[in-house]
């Protein structure tokens, strides 16, 4: 279910093997917010580096001006894995700091259950870019506030008028190294996620 | 596409300059899959293991058949053989043109009419 084969790919099959489901979260927010933090707390290896080359077409987007000499560029990627189950796999996959690189965001946004919103209250102004993205987007997505030592502690509600974000989005504290609190951050995020999924559901059948 | 050349007093490598062996020597100057679309998280696994026949594989090839004898998605390939996702997309086509390898492609969004995936995730999350 949910998975195709790809082309000439399924004629060695095992018959009554299960079909794979992998299925992905994302981890947005500012720089030094806690993402690869959070990604590394929750997942059951320490975090993964992929890199995309900068290819030639997005160069041409992408201002290089001042570095002519520079063909390409790597946009690095820090994901995890949690294994639910033989066939189900979640993902997070922390998204590259460097805002410009949109079409790395539009890649990972792809089939996503959802997104989580790292923020630091004493950096607020930081995640604006995710929440616009994903809120253009119709990613579901909820604001993780990382309690931080040493930053005051806002309401929550002073937190969603800071970002002016939609009452429906959820707000929640988190403490990005604990597994539990990360955890409870993805389960709240896909919980958010499914109710989104329902009124949209009800709304396309009515 | 144009050659590019560097000039000479750039042939300084240290560990900043990347792989020593450029992506593009990996897939021979390829920049797409023969086949396949290969997502972030399409898994693969190894169908079977490869033989005297199988001419032309690189040692990159034979080291994703090994690895993918668990299945892992592209971006775990890609992380573990640290080379570049579209390096590691034009070597899972080969593979998969020759099916040593079967590539299980996520759907792009979850179904209207389905949401049991939700649930499924958030208890498998509870239970872990």
């Amino acid at each position: 279910m949910g998975y195709a084969h790809s082309d000439g790919a399924d004629q060695a099959g095992t018959p009554g093997e299960p079909m794979p489901t992998a299925v992905k979260i994302l981890i947005a927010g500012g720089f030094g917010v806690g993402k690869t933090t959070m990604v590394g707390a929750v997942s059951e290896t320490r975090p993964l580096r992929t890199e995309e080359l900068l290819t030639e077409e997005g160069v041409s987007v992408d201002d290089l001006s001042g570095v002519e000499a520079k063909t390409t560029t790597t946009v690095a990627m820090d994901f995890g894995r949690i294994s639910i189950n033989d066939e189900l796999v979640l993902y997070l996959f922390g998204t590259p700091g460097q805002d410009r690189f949109w079409f790395v965001w539009d890649e990972l946004a792809l089939g996503a259950l959802g997104a989580v919103v790292l923020a630091d209250t004493r950096r607020l102004a930081d995640c604006f870019p995710s929440v616009d993205y994903f809120e253009k987007h119709g990613t579901p997505f909820i604001v993780a506030v990382n309690c931080f030592e040493g930053a005051r502690q806002y309401q929550l509600d002073e937190v969603t008028q800071a970002l002016s974000l939609d009452p429906g989005v959820p707000v929640m504290l988190c403490d990005a190294r604990k597994r539990e609190s990360g955890k409870e951050v993805l389960i709240a995020v896909l919980e958010h996620a499914m109710r989104s999924h329902r009124a949209m559901s009800a709304a396309s059948a009515g | 596409m144009t050659e590019y050349e560097e000039p000479p007093e750039v042939h300084w490598v240290d560990e900043h300059a990347g792989p020593v062996v450029r992506p593009y020597a990996v897939t021979r100057g390829r920049a797409r899959p023969v086949t396949g679309k290969f997502d972030l998280i399409s898994q693969v696994s190894t169908v079977r293991t490869v033989s005297a026949r199988d001419v032309g594989l690189g040692p990159e090839h034979l080291a994703i058949v090994a690895l993918c004898r668990r299945r892992l998605s592209v971006a775990e390939v890609a992380a573990h053989l640290d080379l570049p996702l579209g390096t590691i997309r034009v070597l899972l086509g080969d593979l998969l043109e020759r099916r040593l390898v079967r590539v299980y492609e996520p759907r792009p969004t979850p179904v209207l009419t389905d949401d049991s995936i939700f649930e499924q995730v958030i208890n498998g999350l509870r239970a872990l």
